[in-house]
């Protein structure tokens, strides 16, 4: 083994333990789990057989294991960030909601301490009161 | 007793006249993000504005949203006299339209205009705004700048008229529905269309997204021209050239989610 290899073999049970240990401790999905495992042993696997990749280079046409390799994780790339993109915008939206939910309510608050311009609400009750107070 | 009878008379006259008001109110929401200088006069003007409809039985509000500002926004449009909600951080103009409609709806709200805080909108084109709406021939109206009179006449430039018909051009592609005036910020909404339309979309692009809304819920959609105009103040505001792009991705994203 290499020593390339052995330090890739290393980080990657260290990404692995880490991606479980968040598993069990209910802070990643089980869809998560099975990503990030596929992503990470795939890896593995490569970085412990090497002509593992060379021959998958073949069967996809692709002349080098090595130009298979920055293929795919260029597409992985490219999938994660638009996960996360998504996930920012469903942040966003959350954010937004919630910022409109405390404008919302702060605005029903002072409201009824300041009468805001509305002469139609204003003048209906005022002729009501002179209405009743006549008889 | 007559004099009681007159009295009742009265009464009832109230009632029916308070209640013919509250069928329709007239709320002006105002997305404002940090526009000190101008959204006192805006509001000021608003206001007088809606007491010469007021006369013609509407109810009428100012409602000005304040998108995180960080100048005195939220105490100019106070003190201008129009109700004001406050966002805590800025979130978009498109979110600040959101929250507008959001408290529209539960004020009572039966007509809404949205009219931007910059002062390149004429509030004078309001009656004439709502008129389809009033008419029921449109649930939602947009004030073109481009409708009637050639762009070149009210001064809008060049740059800004070339992006403005690449944005129609994409409105219609992406959602079907052509407008002369797609990103205008003079609008009216019926109640029908308010309840019904969800803006998702937190900044500029919240003006295509009103109009691929009113297409998709199969709303009637129509144009009336509006002045607008364009001081040195508003073009500095708003839309710049550079942020179209970002806006172009943004629509194509929300067509594909």
């Amino acid at each position: 083994m290499t020593p390339i290899q052995i330090l890739g073999v290393l980080f990657l049970l260290f990404a692995l333990s880490r991606v479980i240990l968040r598993w069990r401790s209910h802070r990643l999905a089980l869809s998560e789990l099975v990503l990030w495992v596929f992503v990470f042993g795939g890896i593995l696997t490569v970085v412990l057989v090497p002509s593992l990749s060379a021959w998958l280079a073949r069967l996809f046409g692709i002349g080098r294991g090595a130009d298979l390799v920055i293929y795919g994780s260029i597409v992985l790339l490219f999938y994660l960030v638009f996960r996360i993109y998504v996930q920012l915008e469903n942040i966003e939206y959350k954010l937004t909601t919630l910022v409109r939910e405390i404008a919302l309510v702060q605005s029903t608050d002072s409201s009824e301490n300041k009468p805001d311009h509305t002469d139609a609400s204003g003048t209906a009750p005022s002729g009501d009161d002179t209405a009743g107070s006549q008889p | 007793m007559p004099g009681s009878n007159w009295e009742l008379f009265r009464y009832c006259h109230n009632l029916m006249n308070s209640s013919e008001t509250f069928r329709n109110k007239l709320t002006v929401v105002i997305p404002a993000h940090n526009e000190q200088a101008m959204v006192g006069a805006v509001v000021r003007e608003v206001i007088c504005q809606l007491d010469g409809l007021e006369l013609a039985g509407f109810a009428s509000e100012v409602l000005v949203v304040d998108d995180g500002s960080r100048d005195a926004t939220f105490q100019e449009a106070r003190r201008a006299g129009a109700c004001v909600l406050r966002h805590v951080i800025n979130c978009g103009l498109g979110a600040a339209i959101g929250t507008g409609f959001q408290a529209a709806l539960r004020r009572g709200a039966t007509i809404v205009v949205t009219l931007d805080a910059d002062g390149q909108h004429d509030p004078r084109d309001i009656p004439q705004l709502i008129a389809p709406i009033l008419n029921d021939t449109a649930d939602v109206v947009i004030g073109s700048r481009l409708l009637a009179q050639a762009a070149q006449a009210i001064g809008m430039p060049l740059d800004r008229r070339l992006i403005n018909w690449g944005a129609n051009m994409i409105t219609w592609l992406l959602f079907g529905a052509w407008t002369t005036d797609s990103q205008s910020g003079l609008r009216a909404l019926n109640r029908r269309a308010l309840e019904q339309i969800h803006i998702k979309t937190n900044r500029m692009e919240v003006a295509s997204e009103i109009i691929a809304e009113t297409s998709r819920l199969r709303l009637r959609l129509a144009e009336v021209p509006i002045a607008a105009v364009y001081t040195d103040y508003s073009l500095q505001k708003g839309q710049t050239n550079a942020n179209s792009l970002p806006v172009l991705f943004k629509l194509l994203l929300r067509k594909l989610r």
